[in-house]
């Protein structure tokens, strides 16, 4: 293999890398505050890229991204105000039902809205065609959109759950409930708040993917499990192992191309969610103390 | 006056009566005590007044509010702050952080505006973090305001889950076993504190297994039984009640 295909295959390794890692943080958002895997993480994208796209018709596109995640959030809060807040003392895996139910539902609207076509929005900068050279690699621009993007929202999401009182607070409830409710917190509030912070960063992440990868009413599924493979991978709960998770399955994919059919691409990312599930539960990054801990 | 009122409590878990049927007055600015042996539902009592666990019967009657049902958080707001028999701080965040999170309550805060850090957000952020160190100066501990809350001794977590408590300005503080854990010298400085709580004008309920913080502290003693009230009156005229007596020591010659 030329030095400049390897590069090229971490380049991309890196790309899909990181939009896993957007999933996995969503997932770990949701189950900081709640313990419950929310299987409806990969609508999220989904719904954001697919409402930009239709808004697109009407509006520039960033007026139409900016829109489209917002109206995500918002779906994002609805789910939880009319699924999970009412529940009184849920079973975790009720909850995880009721988030694949969920998922079903928004994925068959989805069909019903769109159609099976094959949308995408347009490149932010120049067409398919443009390329940035980096050393020996030629990559789309938009590839520096999604890795530029999704490490800010990373580096947002940090200083938020740091430095901001209400991150703290989210961390509270995350960390001890009943603690944070003693402490005069809206516990349900907070939950809410990580569905909308989950559904957002997930709506972002949409749509800066989605001239790269094209977006169809099922494309949710996919992302999940490969979010969730990379959640598990680095250890549920953390976002700085999920970005690391996300770079490593990213990798192993990008350069499983190489020794095997690319139809066997996604066999990787499954076959390592039951290694690792099997050999080291808590992650590459964790331990079970942390795991304990929450922190996000 | 009585600052809260419980009226006719009551409390089943399954066929288990954990509190049946108990009524007593907390007045304004005194020490009352819960007491009674393990397994008569001090904890349980302390959920229900707090929120955690809704009544089977009864009325918990703050300053002329109906508080029982409502939500623990709500609760909290409203002046009814308490700590916990096992100390539960949050992990990650250091004893300042612990503390400023008793603050929230007076805080306006939005996503968007802390994001953003506006200016106002910023004197609002460092109003509650000099009420916090206030409240760490209170109990004696400001010099751990950096430290990792959960690298502290026990007793000084203690102290760290009480000024947390105590930054919601609460009217009523509820301590559950405040001394559990802590060595004898400890428990004397707990017991100076809670006077100096008391002293500040906050009311006081504390279940607590130490009799001679107990009857050195507290104005009143409310015993409990298998979830019943079996008395209630000042330290002195507990000590020589025949009935708690009893209770406690268990009747020899039966």
């Amino acid at each position: 293999m030329s030095a400049e295909l390897f590069f090229q295959y971490i380049a991309a390794g890196i790309t899909y890398g990181i939009i896993y890692a957007i999933v996995a943080i969503g997932f770990n958002i949701i189950y900081n505050t709640t313990g419950i895997i929310n299987f409806a993480q990969g609508e999220f994208l989904m719904l954001g890229s697919m409402i930009a796209i239709s808004l697109h018709d009407f509006m520039p596109l960033f007026p139409s991204i900016v829109l489209a995640v917002i109206i995500t959030m918002f779906i994002g809060a609805l789910i939880e105000l009319l699924f999970i807040r009412w529940l009184e003392g849920p079973s975790i895996l009720r909850m995880i039902i009721i988030t694949i139910g969920i998922s079903i539902l928004i994925r068959e609207l989805a069909l019903a809205i769109w159609g099976e076509s094959v949308r995408a929005l347009p490149y932010f900068t120049g067409d398919e065609v443009t390329s940035v050279s980096i050393g020996v690699v030629k990559v789309s621009p938009q590839v520096l959109w999604v890795v530029g993007i999704c490490i800010l929202m990373v580096i947002i999401l940090q200083i938020f759950f740091q430095f901001t009182l209400l991150g703290r607070k989210m961390r509270a409830c995350a960390t001890n409930p009943m603690a944070a409710r003693l402490c005069g917190i809206n516990t349900k509030n907070m939950v809410t708040l990580s569905f909308m912070l989950s559904a957002l960063i997930g709506a972002v992440a949409g749509c800066v993917v989605s001239p790269i990868t094209y977006s169809q009413y099922n494309m949710g599924t996919g992302l999940a499990i490969k979010g969730f493979t990379v959640a598990i991978l680095g250890g549920l709960g953390n976002s700085l192992a999920a970005l690391g998770g996300g770079i490593v399955l990213g990798l192993l994919e990008s350069f499983s191309v190489w020794v095997m059919p690319s139809a066997y691409k996604d066999a990787i990312s499954i076959a390592i969610l039951l290694i690792i599930l099997f050999v080291r539960p808590t992650g590459l990054f964790g331990s079970k103390e942390t795991m304990a801990l929450k922190e996000f | 006056m009585a600052i809260l009122k419980i009226n006719n409590l009551s409390k089943s878990f399954g066929g288990l009566k954990a509190i049946n049927n108990v009524s007593f007055h907390l007045q304004e600015g005194a020490i009352k005590a819960v007491i009674g042996p393990n397994g008569a539902g001090k904890t349980t009592l302390f959920n229900l007044i707090s929120g955690f666990l809704k009544p089977d019967n009864g009325s918990i009657i703050f300053k002329d509010t109906g508080i029982d049902g409502l939500d623990a958080h709500r609760i909290a707001t409203l002046g009814i702050a308490r700590t916990f028999q096992h100390i539960r701080l949050f992990p990650g965040m250091n004893v300042l952080e612990n503390v400023m999170m008793g603050r929230h309550r007076f805080a306006r805060t939005g996503f968007l505006s802390s994001m953003l850090n506006m200016p106002w957000k910023r004197r609002e952020e460092r109003e509650i973090k000099e009420k916090a160190l206030y409240a760490l100066e209170f109990v004696g501990i400001a010099e751990l305001a950096y430290k990792d809350a959960l690298e502290l001794s026990y007793g000084q977590q203690r102290l760290v889950e009480l000024a947390r408590a105590l930054a919601l300005e609460p009217e009523i503080l509820l301590l559950d076993e405040p001394a559990a854990g802590l060595n004898m010298r400890e428990t004397a400085e707990m017991g100076i504190l809670i006077e100096r709580i008391r002293d500040k004008g906050v009311t006081v309920l504390i279940v607590e297994h130490d009799m001679t913080l107990i009857m050195k502290i507290s104005d009143e003693i409310v015993v409990l039984s298998y979830g019943e009230k079996i008395a209630e009156d000042n330290p002195l005229s507990i000590q020589k009640n025949e009935e708690v007596i009893r209770v406690y020591l268990g009747e020899e010659d039966a």
